[in-house]
């Protein structure tokens, strides 16, 4: 500019502050209790990946029985499992007391279904939908309830079902589910062994397809422990099994060299 | 009425010149106009019996139950006015689940019982509320417990019972629960016994229409308060009239 800017305009901003930046006013510094107000930023103690598989004639879900405070292993045997009715249970990945909270809400809504008498009890679709409602509410208030869950069941007239839902309410259905480190790991898994099995477990195959992916689990996911516990529902019923140890074979160990 | 207590019957929160509160007294003429329900707790479990009393033929059957269960180990009967029986058990399955949310247990009937009386108490207080006109049962099985029997009255005072009556026919009904050795028996002959005092004390000429029911809270159904099996109690009414026929035939 010839002129030396004398009939141009100013630039924008100048003085004032950059964009993008929180600007604060000269002469006050905000004290913490003036800071937006924050709830949960992060999990404690929590529980690593659960997997779900549907079969001819029934869910299987399966969770190992570790708590993870950090990276330590902290409480070793927590089940992660909830059955809810003969029709439905859930496995939860994220944080422990939060997973906690909602089996305690859980429990008391099927014992005042009890209470009525009727002989009804909550569907498969009716528990996954009613954690969408309650997951999506407390996200809303930037409050999260920190949980992957996974929701599996069998009902007579709607067959086998495998529901997700996460901490934000975002929830899908489908034939083999995994959460968290096992979404990577497991889930492909589980995917290439159900299709090229012509989309159709049995039970026995979904529960190797399990094993499997709870052994590699095992060995990849640093945060996993080595004991799972298992949900069968199939028309007969629902049950939690006891705890089963994964084996592990650590010969090829000696030959890796720390470089 | 008689002239002494003449305008002081308008409001719960005010006494008589005698001390009485004569709201909380009506509350309880309310209870004695229902039908009878008696409670009997023996050895191994509580056993519940109302004499539900039909005033139409068109009602669905089994609907407006008296007896209603308040949580996994603890069921409820009333007799008096159905509507506030309603809202009682509605009390009672609120503190049961606060309690367990507080406490992660099962809530023991005596906490529960006095929670529930506090509530109905608090319901004789006030001019701008009316007592219950309910007479509650409550009964629990628990192994550390073991059975165990309340009754609420419409003022809020409780008792815990070996046996107890309420409704119209509780004169008759209380004579005859004095002749019973509850302590010795089982719920599965209880469960006759009330059964056959129900059709003794019913009223066959005022009130022709009438359904029993039966509920049991025991050992053998693992603590759980349930309504007892439809073989059972049919079996159970069945003796009952079959023992009133005896009688009869006795008479003449």
């Amino acid at each position: 500019m010839a002129d030396g800017g004398q009939f141009s305009a100013a630039p924008f901003w100048q003085n004032g502050p950059s964009p993008g930046q929180f600007y604060n006013t000269p002469g006050t510094n905000l004290a913490s209790s003036q800071l937006p107000r924050t709830y949960t930023q992060q999990p404690i103690v929590t529980g690593t990946s659960v997997l779900g598989v549907t079969f001819t004639g029934g869910v299987v879900i399966a969770a190992d029985t570790l708590g993870s405070y950090g990276s330590l292993a902290r409480f070793r045997d927590i089940s992660r499992l909830l059955k809810v009715n003969e029709k439905v249970a859930i496995g939860a990945s994220g944080d422990y007391a939060d997973f906690q909270f909602i089996r305690d809400i859980i429990n008391q809504k099927v014992l005042d279904g009890k209470c009525l008498n009727d002989n009804y009890c909550y569907s498969p679709v009716a528990i996954h939908t009613w954690l969408t409602r309650i997951l999506y509410n407390r996200r809303t208030k930037i409050n999260p309830l920190w949980n992957n869950i996974i929701v599996g069941g069998y009902d007579e007239n709607e067959g086998s079902y495998l529901g997700y839902v996460d901490k934000l309410g975002v929830a899908y259905q489908a034939p083999t589910i995994a959460t968290g480190y096992g979404s990577y790991i497991a889930q492909p898994l589980l995917r290439q062994s159900y299709e090229s099995n012509n989309n159709n477990f049995t039970e026995e195959q979904a529960l190797s397809a399990i094993e499997r992916c709870m052994r590699v689990l095992l060995y990849r996911d640093g945060r996993s422990g080595n004991q799972y516990e298992v949900a069968i529902i199939t028309k007969d019923g629902c049950q939690v099994t006891s705890p089963k140890p994964i084996s592990t074979n650590w010969d090829i160990a000696e030959y890796v060299k720390y470089v | 009425m008689s002239s002494i207590g003449t305008g002081y019957d308008l409001s719960a929160s005010q006494f008589s010149p005698d001390g009485r509160v004569f709201q909380v007294e009506y509350a309880a003429k309310a209870v004695e106009s229902s039908g009878s329900i008696i409670a009997i707790r023996c050895k191994d479990g509580v056993v519940i019996g109302v004499e539900k009393i039909l005033s139409s033929r068109l009602h669905e059957k089994s609907s407006n139950q008296k007896i209603y269960n308040v949580d996994r180990h603890v069921g409820m009967g009333f007799a008096g006015i159905q509507a506030d029986g309603r809202k009682v058990v509605s009390i009672a399955r609120d503190e049961a689940s606060e309690y367990r949310q507080n406490y992660g247990s099962d809530v023991p009937l005596k906490q529960l019982v006095n929670r529930v009386a506090s509530y109905i108490h608090a319901y004789t207080l006030y001019s701008s509320v009316r007592p219950f006109g309910v007479s509650a049962v409550l009964a629990s099985y628990s192994e550390a417990y073991g059975p165990e029997l309340y009754m609420i009255e419409p003022s809020g005072l409780y008792w815990g019972y070996r046996a107890c009556a309420a409704g119209k026919a509780k004169q008759a009904v209380k004579t005859e629960l004095e002749k019973i050795k509850a302590n010795d028996m089982t719920c599965e002959e209880i469960v006759k016994e009330i059964a056959r005092i129900i059709y003794v004390v019913h009223d066959e000429i005022k009130d022709k229409l009438f359904e029993l029911e039966l509920s049991w809270v025991c050992k053998a159904t693992n603590g759980e308060h349930q309504l007892v099996p439809a073989d059972i109690a049919s079996e159970a009414i069945r003796l009952a009239k079959h023992a009133m026929e005896e009688d009869l035939d006795d008479d003449d």
